[in-house]
């Protein structure tokens, strides 16, 4: 009776209902019914992500492992060696002499033949180009724009001498390395090519060609290398690697290549200027010669830790493999459920 | 909430609520949502004086001489908060209320300090000023839409009353004491006090749906001294003293002072802004409230806003963060300290520090500030670096994935009620979560579980009882009961079962006493009544329906069921009535109507017959009837209907007893004058009526009873059912009897006969402590005794046999309030169902507020009436049923919808997915921010403790912005974790929920010490690959950058559980995104990683890296997460392989387990 009472009703205004119904539109996305796929970890796909990992990863560190191993590199440090003598017990004393002599000779063995290019790099310990006050202190836009030639912001306490704008300003500028190398083998002198050390991408666009250095290393603290100031910065390379901040505290930067090989056995004597002061913070400087890899320099890291990795994960997909046969489990298996599993209780 | 401790003082007067017995709620709303005052309103107001300075004076038709002090308002209205103008400062302002943003304020502002300047001024501000802007947008585009449509409801045209003559005006323009004229049908511009209608004895006829949502007609009465006047002809002069507005819209006071007449004033004689004219040809008023003091414009106040208890303990893990932060800081600042003061005598010169500045002239320190102070800096900047350690984005994340989620919540169509033709309504948006942990439904019966739509079943007349269930409708018993008025045919638009003995009796009624007494019974049901009958036209133009419009449903199931039996009710005006018997149109003069009200409950209305005499007519609950019966008379009658009426309300039905009494001259003088004085009393004229009605309705005789069926809504078994199965407890408050509340319990599968009963039913103190404990004793007993033979019964129910509680409101009073309350808790919570009968509104809230206070449980409060509102509000989460009766429940509530069935897909689908996406969205953006904080950390432990970042800082900004924030939003929104179809079947699935499975304590800190893991890995694995090779910071900075994102979004895709192409898009084009920033950045020239990412990523170490950290991060996630999910499968787990794997097992077929064990019927 209910029914045909409601229907009665209902029948009056159902052509008005259906008019300005507020149904909601069935759509799949309304609905959120949307198809998709459901990936499930089954012990296969897990077992066989892991062997996937472990076939990709074993080749691929014992490949880094062996460039890196192939890597031949001379590592010199000479910043104690290259104090006299008699200045040992004042370093600071006598890198900031500007007087005196910082000539030193070193010599550099050849263990293994070394394949050209060779690298120069000079590597600094224990110097940190990632201080925040370091980092910050240069001015992009006076490096780029002859125009901004007078902004500092950002400089001090490098930005002004002598009451004129420095250029380039700033610390990171201010700090220019200024330690110098002559190679010779047998005493034939072997070149350094110095040109193309930095990125193409700064030479063009971040260091302008009509930018010269100005008023530069005029103030009362000398911090490093002078330079040349008919010369633009886009041309000054060793500033423009330097002024690439290092991301670490031991960094390397490249100085040169020589373009020749180098064989076993070769001594290669070093003529340097030992002209930077690391010694008032007790940072090491090191000449390393190092030929490249497809990975770059030699750092057995990567290697390491692709096999282990690897390694890892095959071990893994062993023991998943194994507990999988000793105690499998049926996917989707109702008799696991809570409630199902132990009836009288929760 | 201090009305619960108000609780003794609800004697049992106030226990039986207007459930019981309904006619109409006018006088059963002890509790009116809005204000406390206005809850107080309805009784202290009348009961004073209004005194000059509480008054406010209209002076009829002088809008100039009301005005002239400026103190009423226009009736122009704005709901819109904002002009052009004041957007910016106050949006502002408000959004500056959240802790976190006015944390972030802080750090932007501590980094403008040039000592503290770690990041560029713009870049600073961006996290911020991205959070406030797209709020901010999001607020203006509200405003908008109210400005809108503030206006076109501010230009709308009333017929106004201008020097004489009614003119056309704008809304806007209409003032306090101007004659207003409304047409029929057309909406009333502001609060009027009716003046003259139509109608000659001054009925005007409204609706309140934009008010209420109640449908049904109202009737409100011009005095009749003013029914006379014509205001076009001649000035109307009087003054009107009311009280100050208020958002009362059950009352008003006041008076009117008319040619030297008083005139007091009440809620029936003002029409209130938004309510329509019906059945009124022109209705003139004048008004009295305007535009913002409107009684509509003051109830306009949003939900309470709750807080979820998910953010709730979020807020605990971020201030564990905060520690994490400072401390992550104060090893920052120690180790910067120890770093200083080692080398201290090396600072003045060292080429990366360069304490010395000579640029002035004079020999200075540069940025040094001595130990102290350079200890807090670093301390300062380190906050700034890490800053998003506490994440902002998850706040407005969480805001647009609620939003998303309400969208796809109302737009279910499972959810969306055909008969109210109504959607799911969201009206909280910060607890969708909380659907997902519900343990305590606490449900209103009658509209929640009932239909509320009320039929006539049985009646016992003269102690026989007649019971229609015999009778059938087919045989087209209605035909018979219609009138011919006009030479038309009207019929009652609903249909009822008829008795036929009855019909029969009651044809052949004058021919004995039976027959005469069923005639006035039936008198009574078509009289006593404040229905009023509306003509409709139908298709055919010979036959009209009458619809009979009232406030209560039981009222119309009567009136409907008296037309039945041929005592049609065809016309009602305050002062006749007149009612088709059985083909003749009679007409009685209604002489007084006394209204239904909760202290009586009962009405009664005395008729003038033709033949001059005067009867009175009552009708009431049981209980307040039986005492004003007298019992001397016709006791065996009494005797028979006290049996009918038991035995009805044992089947669950509503019974009401109707009495009558013959009125002597000298009677109807007395009750006259006193109703007189009392209805026009200025002072307590509400209690004086209600004496006045009590004088009279006594020694009554008796003439039988009614009962009414109050269906079942559809579904509700089934529901309650799959409720207690996903180990919801459900207690039904009701306002109806103990027997009645048991019937529905038992048809509502609520209760059921394995229970054992515990019922407390006491009328003091003492005896409800005896019951409490001997309950308590019992409901011990059976879980020991249980423990042997469950396996036996294979019951699923940990407690043996389950107990049900039934407890009344009497025994309430004495329990809640005292030290009672912690022995009802420990009862109630060992039982699997409790059903309160007779309890009152805010008994209700204290039901609630007793499991609230003692559990972390989340509690759920549906109902559907405006005695729910307090339950609704005090609860967890509050659902408001938006069905027959008013909408004050939709309003107080956080959710609406049509039907109590709803519940199970709200809770099962919604909840559960709303639960499971915000509580994993927490976790992983705790631990998406987490992870850069750390990678920043571990860098900064090479630089010296300086706090550089070899991250960009545009890119450490954008980070929570661009990189990262969108697939968490989109994942929060679609991701599911199982199906609907799965989550209806096995509703256990839902205490996942409950037992925070989601989002808690472990997960946090097992999250954490992934991302510990996974921070180390990628920063320490590019470390050592790079150290000591010429690799500059940039470029460094930029692997960290696009490992970080690649790896919190692979971390993010390995936890999708579908993949969708809305989610295949967002993961992949969030990571694309990433690399085009990066480039983009990275090809600004005056940016010191000019080209970096061009320059490194050519190179094969870089891609080697970025492989190795993806894995190698990865790794201890993935083989945990395996390991977890295959030997230690949750249910959700099982669920989910079951779902993908079932088809193929049912094919194959080899291993059969019952899969479905529940019967299964999705609705569509």
């Amino acid at each position: 009776m209910s029914s045909s009472s409601a229907a009665a009703f209902g029948s009056a205004d159902s052509t008005a209902a259906r008019r300005n119904t507020k149904r909601p539109k069935y759509s799949k996305f309304t609905q959120q019914e949307l198809p998709a796929c459901k990936p499930i970890l089954t012990p296969r796909a897990v077992i066989s992500v892991f062997l996937l990992v472990s076939v990709v990863f074993v080749p691929v560190g014992v490949a880094s492992l062996l460039a890196s191993r192939k890597v031949v590199e001379i590592i010199h440090r000479y910043d104690a060696e290259c104090i006299p003598q008699s200045n040992s017990s004042d370093k600071v004393a006598y890198i900031q002499n500007p007087s005196a002599d910082k000539t030193c000779n070193i010599t550099l063995n050849v263990h293994k033949h070394m394949k050209s290019p060779i690298h120069v790099y000079y590597q600094l310990d224990n110097f940190y180009q990632n201080h925040r006050r370091y980092v910050k202190s240069r001015n992009d836009e006076q490096l780029r724009d002859s125009e901004k030639w007078d902004s500092t912001s950002g400089c001090k306490p490098e930005d002004m001498a002598n009451g004129k704008p420095i250029v380039p300003c700033g610390l990171i500028a201010w700090s220019l390395f200024n330690d110098t190398y002559i190679f010779s083998r047998n005493n034939k002198n072997l070149t350094v090519n110095k040109k193309g050390i930095s990125w193409k991408s700064d030479r063009d666009h971040k260091f302008g060609k009509d930018v010269f250095p100005k008023n530069f290393q005029n103030g009362s603290i000398i911090g490093g290398a002078r330079l040349n100031d008919s010369i633009p910065l886009s041309q000054q390379e060793d500033l423009i690697v330097w002024m690439r901040t290092a991301a670490l505290p031991t960094f390397r930067k490249l100085y040169g290549k020589i373009e020749v090989d180098l064989n076993e056995g070769d001594t290669i004597s070093v003529i340097l200027k030992n002209n930077y002061n690391t010694y008032s913070f007790s940072g090491k400087k090191k000449l390393v010669l190092s030929t490249t890899g497809w990975l770059g320099g030699k750092n057995d890291f990567l290697g390491i830790a692709y096999l282990t990795v690897g390694g890892l994960c095959f071990f893994l997909a062993m023991a998943f493999t194994i507990i999988y046969f000793v105690k499998p489990r049926q996917l989707g298996d109702p008799s696991y459920l809570s409630w199902n599993r132990n009836p009288g209780g929760h | 909430m201090d009305q619960v401790e108000n609780f003794p003082n609800f004697s049992s007067s106030m226990n039986n609520s207007s459930r019981n017995s309904t006619f109409g709620h006018s006088g059963s709303k002890p509790v009116s949502y809005g204000s406390k005052g206005a809850d107080s309103g309805a009784l202290s107001m009348s009961q004073k004086e209004i005194s000059d300075e509480d008054a406010r004076l209209v002076y009829v038709d002088d809008p100039e001489r009301t005005n002239e002090r400026f103190e009423f308002s226009g009736n122009s209205i704005r709901t819109s908060k904002y002009s052009i103008i004041t957007f910016l400062p106050r949006n502002l302002f408000e959004q500056f209320h959240r802790v976190a943003y006015i944390y972030f304020l802080i750090i932007a502002i501590l980094n403008q300090l040039p000592q503290l300047a770690v990041f560029g001024r713009g870049v600073s501000i961006l996290p911020l000023a991205f959070v406030l802007f797209v709020t901010a947008v999001k607020d203006a585009f509200e405003d908008w839409r109210r400005h809108k449509s503030d206006k076109v409801e501010n230009n709308r045209i009333a017929s106004v009353m201008v020097d004489g003559q009614f003119q056309g005006k704008k809304w806007k323009d209409v003032k306090v004491g101007e004659i207003v004229k409304i047409a029929a049908n057309e909406t009333i511009p502001c609060d009027i006090v009716l003046l003259s209608t139509s109608d000659p004895t001054g009925v005007a006829y409204v609706q309140t749906t934009n008010l209420d949502g109640e449908s049904n007609l109202k009737t409100r009465y011009a005095k009749q001294e003013t029914q006379a006047k014509v205001p076009e002809k001649e000035r109307f002069i009087g003054l009107i003293k009311c009280e100050k507005p208020n958002r009362n819209i059950y009352g008003f006071q006041g008076n009117m002072e008319v040619d030297g007449k008083r005139l007091s004033l009440g809620s029936s004689n003002i029409v209130l802004r938004g309510c329509e004219l019906k059945n009124t040809n022109w209705a003139v008023g004048v008004a009295v409230y305007c535009g913002h003091e409107t009684k509509a414009m003051l109830n306009n106040s949003g939900a309470p806003s709750k807080r979820s208890q998910l953010e709730t303990h979020m807020n605990l893990e971020i201030i564990m963060l905060s520690v994490f932060l400072v401390a992550l800081c104060s090893v920052t600042s120690v180790c910067a300290a120890i770093w200083l003061k080692s080398h201290k005598n090396e600072l003045d010169l060292m080429p990366y520090y360069r304490k010395l500045d000579f640029s002035e002239g004079e020999m200075e320190s540069y940025q040094y500030y001595g130990w102290g102070l350079e200890i807090l800096f670093t301390f300062l900047k380190s906050v700034i670096v890490f800053q998003v350690m506490i994440p902002i984005s998850l706040y407005i994340s969480m805001e647009l994935v609620r939003v998303g989620q309400a969208y796809f919540m109302i737009r279910d169509s499972r959810m969306y009620d055909a008969a109210t033709n109504s959607r799911f309504q969201c009206r909280a948006l910060n607890i969708n979560e909380d659907l997902g942990q519900i343990k305590y439904v606490f449900s209103d019966k009658t509209g929640t579980l009932t239909e509320n739509k009320m039929e006539f079943q049985c009646a016992s007349i003269w102690g026989v009882d007649y019971s229609s269930t015999e009778a059938s409708l087919e045989h087209g018993h209605q035909a018979e009961c219609s009138a011919q008025v006009d030479g038309k045919v009207l019929k009652p638009k609903m249909k009822v079962k008829v008795n036929q003995k009855l019909l029969q009796l009651s044809k052949n009624s004058f021919r004995n006493v039976e027959g005469k007494q069923i005639y006035d019974f039936f008198l009574a049901l078509a009289a006593c009544n404040t229905i009023v009958p509306l003509v409709v036209d139908t298709s055919d133009p010979t036959v009209k329906l009458i619809d009979y419009q009232g406030e209560s449903p039981d009222e119309q199931a009567l009136a409907y069921a008296a037309a039945a039996y041929g005592f049609m009710l065809i016309e009602r005006t305050s002062g006749h009535i007149v009612i088709d018997i059985h083909g003749k149109r009679q007409r009685f003069n209604v002489l007084g109507l006394h209204e239904f009200d909760s202290d009586r409950k009962r009405m009664s209305v005395i008729l003038g017959y033709t033949d001059n005499s005067v009867k009175l007519f009552v009708k009431g609950a049981d209980t307040s009837m039986l005492s004003v019966i007298d019992k001397s008379l016709n006791a065996e009658i009494l005797r028979a209907t006290e049996t009918h009426l038991h035995s009805y309300s044992s089947l669950g039905l509503r019974t009401l007893v109707i009495g009558m009494w013959d009125l002597s001259v000298s009677e109807f003088d007395q009750w006259h004058f006193a109703f007189e004085a009392a209805s026009t009393a200025l002072l307590g004229r509400a209690a004086l009526l209600r004496k006045v009605a009590s004088n009279v309705e006594n020694n009554l005789c008796i003439l039988g009873a009614t009962a009414i069926e109050d269906k079942l809504q559809k579904g509700v078994p089934e529901s309650i059912e799959s409720l207690r199965t996903a180990g919801i407890k459900v207690w039904v408050l009701t306002g109806d009897k103990q027997e009645t509340a048991i019937s529905i319990g038992y048809s509502s599968k609520l209760l059921t006969n394995s229970m054992t009963q515990i019922i407390i039913n006491s009328n003091n103190r003492e005896s409800c402590r005896r019951h409490l404990q001997n309950a308590l004793v019992k409901s011990r007993q059976p879980l020991a005794a249980s423990a042997v033979p469950n396996n036996f019964e294979g019951f699923s129910d940990a407690i043996g046999t389950p107990i049900a509680l039934i407890i009344d409101g009497t025994s309430l009073v004495y329990i809640l309030d005292s030290e009672l309350e912690e022995e009802l808790f420990e009862l109630a919570s060992r039982c699997s169902v409790v059903l309160c009968c007779r309890v009152a509104p805010l008994q209700k809230a204290g039901i609630v507020a007793l499991v609230k206070k003692r559990t972390a449980d989340m509690t759920l409060a549906i109902g559907d009436g405006a005695n729910d509102v307090s339950m609704i509000q005090m609860a967890d989460v509050g659902v408001g049923i938006s069905g027959q009766e008013g909408r004050q429940a939709v309003m107080a509530s956080d959710f609406a919808m049509g039907q109590f069935r709803f519940l199970v897909p709200l809770l099962f689908i919604h909840g559960h997915w709303n639960y499971q996406r915000l509580g994993y969205m927490i976790i992983y953006n705790f631990y998406r921010n987490a992870i850069i904080v750390l990678v920043l950390f571990w860098y900064v432990l090479f630089t010296a403790y300086t706090v550089t970042t070899a991250i960009n800082e545009w890119s450490s900004m954008l980070y929570s912005i661009i990189y990262t924030a969108f697939p968490t939003i989109v994942v929060g929104i679609l991701d599911k974790d199982l199906s609907k179809r799965i989550l209806l079947k096995y509703p256990q699935l839902y205490g996942a929920g409950q037992r925070r499975e989601a989002y808690n304590k472990k997960l946090f800190w097992v999250t954490m010490a992934d991302t510990f893991w996974q921070s180390i890995v990628v920063f320490f694995v590019p470390l050592f690959a790079y150290w000591g090779s010429t690799v500059d910071i940039s470029s460094i900075g930029d692997l960290w950058t696009l490992s970080v994102v690649i790896l919190v979004n692979l971390h993010l895709a390995m936890d999708i559980i579908r993949w969708n192409w809305v989610i295949h898009a967002v993961i992949w084009g969030s990571i694309v995104a990433t690399v085009i920033c990066v480039m983009i950045i990275d090809a600004i020239p005056t940016f010191s990683g000019y080209w970096a990412i061009f320059n490194t990523a050519a190179t094969g170490l870089f891609w080697l890296c970025l492989l190795g950290i993806l894995i190698a991060a990865l790794l201890p996630r993935f083989a945990v997460k395996y390991i977890y999910q295959y030997y230690y499968p949750s249910d959700i787990q099982i669920s989910r392989e079951a779902e993908k794997f079932a088809n193929q097992r049912v094919i194959g077929g080899n291993r059969q387990i019952e899969m479905y064990p529940i019967p299964d019927g999705p609705p569509r």
